[in-house]
């Protein structure tokens, strides 16, 4: 009995200039009716590359199949006409994408856009229409009526992922394909999708083939688990086999890195805190965007800020550092009102607190060397360090921050993204500051390279006595790196207190809320999340 | 939208009066008129006289404030050379200009999308090389050279097109044809360009994911983002042919308003040229405003 969809010795290049990369090399996986796989992976694993091969959507050149097979109930993809191929897409498999804005047309409403995908396999377009709008009900999408005609920009991140998967149902394929379909969503957002998921799932008898970095995606959705690195498969079971009992030291390794695990730090001793910040409030328009926040930062604490999108934590970090100008309220550094400061005073402060933010490629400049890049704080404030001195002060940075002195005259395209978040921290620490403000600093990694830049965060402390202010929406992270956490939804603080407080005892239901939609990788673990959060939900 | 069109009017009017203002002193910094349409040997008293009917005689400013009164009353003056109302004269002529404009933008609109989409969808193919070599060559060569070389190959060799003037549709081809290579070989440029980076967006991936076929994928999916920097320049350029193809319409003696003003400069009819600059700028400030409509119209997110 054949597979439904099943890819046989798969092999992919892509010809660049740099050279031919192996994207995939000899990938073998199947899928049945009703059965979800999940394709793991760090990026540059090759995750990806056996779907949009399904799909047809590597561009060859420079992209070319070298060797291999993908059978769809036993029929060979590859070796069929192209206009039958362009057939089986959309109609028997279906495909969502990560980022549901830049996927949808920005320039077509998503009513033409659902519909289309009908019209497309030759259904009449009253019939589309009526359709579309079932499925848009279906999906959840509240007015569902009146919002036929709106443009994908009109719509928040979940809903645009729910309109994506409504038109990828609209011809109910035998395949999905879930390209990373909740990394781009909020915890709380992802627990919805990937609930839709399923039930969608179980209704049309799919088959779900899903691709994430995301070991808590795979608990909460996966029937099996293929394991990918380098372009090789290095291990594949059932999700439960394959994390309680890995085999391949690569699982193991990534199992490992994930966070949520360690032990939780202890409240640090009172002290006079280096960062007061007080009744902060930001309104742009009429829209309150941070709403009366009062916290503090004591030295050598970590003080982790989490929250949704739009919770305001950003903002907190933008008027803190003067990068906005707060509406009203203080935030006291070393006595002075960072608010209200002078120009020429907050000029000579602001070497006491640094950033370090969320993406390094934009945030680090392509034309600048790694030299240039962290020694230009020396150039901006000249009475630090002479300028004979600049080599080796950079020198020392990069080696702190476990780079080599080799690396100075490199330019940031030229690293990882975790090494290029290794230069930014570099260039932060170059002014000696007390306080650094981490906004996502880590979101953008992958989770064992995230492990990594957490431990080197961590022992910075420890040496320099650093203390952060640490933006994230990762909460098992900041379970294992913080001493006291700061909830925010819309604009305020609705929760603080002791890292241990919050993950054992959080007294706000929008905390226990969070707790519970944030996935766990553990496959058992996460089914009592589940039943947990469900409970919430009814008690609501 | 209605705040918008009265800031674009308000701020389009201001221009509108630094222009006449410059343009008023700067023209009759050419000369006295006086020398160029009476002999050399005319009396003092001709002068005199030629001077006083047409307003000549008083001091610069007067001159500058009655014509500032006159327009207020829509009233452009009258040409010197052409004993008629100046605004008729530049009407006339105008009317000539916009039409070759239309027929040629309409022509390099339709054939640069058409053929840029094409190169960008087969980008690095032999109709994209054969495009893009043509569209380089044509945005390069200057157009009164071909303009004269089309005179002699097409007119006097062949035969089979008017060398100059109007009349039929014949005499069209020409002008059209020549003023047609610059913008088309830039704005294909422009369309292939675009193409190609909407062709590689999220979105297009999407409609490949649902089985589209490339015609759709090309001009309903990737076509519309793509409009939006090609517009910009589709209206750069008919502002230029707007403006008068001055050049042009000399070599071919068409009666279009770039003639009119070349000849009102050279024969100092100073109401003739500020009146054709006054209507050529407000059609330019009309479809400057007609292309930021088109954006809000073509995406959904720009409104005003």
């Amino acid at each position: 009995m054949s597979h439904l969809l099943e890819v046989r010795n798969l092999t992919v290049d892509f010809h660049t200039a740099q050279g031919t990369v192996h994207a995939v090399r000899d990938v073998s996986w199947h899928l049945d009716r009703g059965e979800c796989l999940a394709i793991l992976g760090e990026s540059g694993s090759g995750k990806s590359v056996s779907a949009s091969a399904v799909m047809n959507l590597i561009d060859c050149p420079p992209g070319e199949i070298v060797s291999g097979e993908i059978l769809f109930e036993g029929e060979d993809l590859l070796k069929m006409p192209s206009e039958r191929r362009r057939d089986l897409n959309g109609r028997r498999v279906a495909m969502i994408f990560q980022d549901p804005l830049s996927h949808l047309n920005p320039v077509y409403t998503v009513g033409f856009q659902i519909s289309e995908m009908m019209t497309t396999h030759g259904e009449p377009k009253d019939k589309a229409r009526a359709r579309t709008l079932e499925l848009m009900k279906r999906v959840g999408i509240p007015d569902h009526e009146n919002k036929f005609d709106q443009y994908p920009h009109q719509f928040s991140g979940g809903q645009r992922q729910r309109l994506m998967i409504a038109m990828a149902l609209a011809m109910k394929p035998d395949i999905l394909v879930a390209d990373e379909p909740t990394t781009a969503l909020d915890v709380t957002v992802q627990a919805q999708i990937l609930r839709l998921l399923e039930e969608l799932q179980a209704e049309y008898g799919m088959g779900l083939l899903l691709i994430t970095h995301d070991l808590g995606v795979v608990a909460e959705v996966a029937d099996r688990v293929v394991v990918m690195n380098a372009g090789e498969i290095v291990e594949s079971g059932t999700a439960q086999q394959v994390y309680k009992a890995p085999v391949h030291p690569y699982t193991k390794k990534l199992i490992a890195a994930v966070p949520g695990e360690g032990e939780m730090a202890e409240p640090v001793g009172q002290d006079e805190p280096v960062l007061k910040i007080d009744n902060l409030r930001k309104v742009y328009g009429g829209f309150t965007a941070l709403d009366d926040a009062t916290l503090t930062v004591l030295p050598c604490e970590t003080v982790a800020i989490v929250g949704e999108s739009g919770s305001g934590k950003s903002t907190l970090a933008k008027t803190v550092l003067r990068l906005e100008d707060a509406t009203s309220g203080a935030a006291y550094y070393d006595g002075r009102d960072l608010v209200s400061l002078p120009a020429k005073e907050l000029f000579e402060l602001r070497r006491h607190i640094q950033m370090v933010f969320q993406d390094p490629t934009q945030s680090l400049n392509p034309r600048m060397s790694v030299y240039d890049i962290v020694s230009e704080a020396f150039a901006i404030h000249p009475d630090i360090l002479p300028k004979a001195k600049w080599k080796a002060r950079v020198q020392e940075l990069l080696e702190q921050v476990g780079l080599e002195a080799a690396h100075m005259s490199r330019y940031p395209h030229q690293f990882s993204g975790g090494q290029r978040q290794r230069i930014a921290i570099a260039r932060a620490l170059a002014l000696e500051p007390q306080l650094i403000i981490c906004d996502e600093a880590v979101s953008a990694l992958d989770v064992s390279i995230q492990a990594q830049v957490i431990q080197l965060l961590k022992r910075l402390q420890k040496e320099l006595g650093l203390s952060y202010l640490f933006i994230a929406h990762d909460l098992p992270l900041v379970r294992d790196f913080a001493h006291r956490v700061v909830v925010m939804q819309g604009g305020k603080i609705v929760e603080q207190g002791p890292v241990r407080e919050i993950f054992e005892s959080p007294r706000e239901k929008y905390t226990k809320d969070l707790l519970t939609a944030s996935p766990h990788p553990d496959p058992e673990v996460q089914a009592e999340r589940r039943k947990a959060r469900m409970e919430l939900e009814k008690t609501a | 939208m209605k705040s918008f069109l009265g800031k674009r009017a308000i701020a389009s009017a201001i221009s509108l009066v630094g222009l006449v203002i410059l343009v008023f002193f700067l023209s009759r910094l050419t000369g006295d008129p006086t020398d160029l349409y009476l002999p050399v040997d005319a009396s003092q008293e001709a002068r005199d006289n030629f001077r006083r009917i047409h307003g000549l005689d008083q001091p610069l400013m007067v001159q500058f404030f009655q014509y500032v009164g006159d327009l207020l009353r829509f009233d452009f003056g009258e040409s010197i050379r052409r004993s008629e109302p100046a605004i008729d004269a530049v009407l006339r002529g105008f009317t000539w200009t916009l039409q070759l404009a239309a027929i040629t933008m309409a022509l390099v609109t339709a054939m640069a999308i058409l053929i840029g989409s094409l190169a960008a969808f087969h980008v690095g193919g032999f109709f994209d090389r054969l495009a893009t070599f043509f569209s380089l060559v044509g945005a390069s060569a200057p157009d009164f050279w071909i303009a004269i070389v089309a005179i002699v190959i097409f007119s006097v060799n062949l035969g089979w097109v008017p060398t100059s003037g109007t009349g039929g549709w014949e005499f069209w081809i020409l002008p059209v044809a020549v003023l047609f290579i610059r913008p088309f070989g830039l704005i294909l440029q422009v369309v292939r360009g675009s193409m190609i980076s909407t062709l590689s967006s999220a979105y297009v991936k999407t409609a490949r994911a649902k089985g589209l076929r490339n015609r759709p994928i090309i001009f309903v999916h990737a076509l519309r983002n793509a409009m939006l920097p090609v517009i910009t320049v589709i209206g750069d350029q008919a502002a230029a042919l707007l403006n008068g193809a001055v050049v042009v319409e000399s070599i071919f003696g068409f009666p279009g308003v770039g003639k009119l003003m070349i000849d009102s400069i050279l024969q100092r009819d100073f109401s003739v040229i500020l009146a054709a600059i006054m209507v050529t700028a407000f059609a330019i400030f009309l479809m400057n405003l007609l292309i930021d409509i088109l954006y809000a119209v073509l995406d959904p997110r720009i409104r005003y």
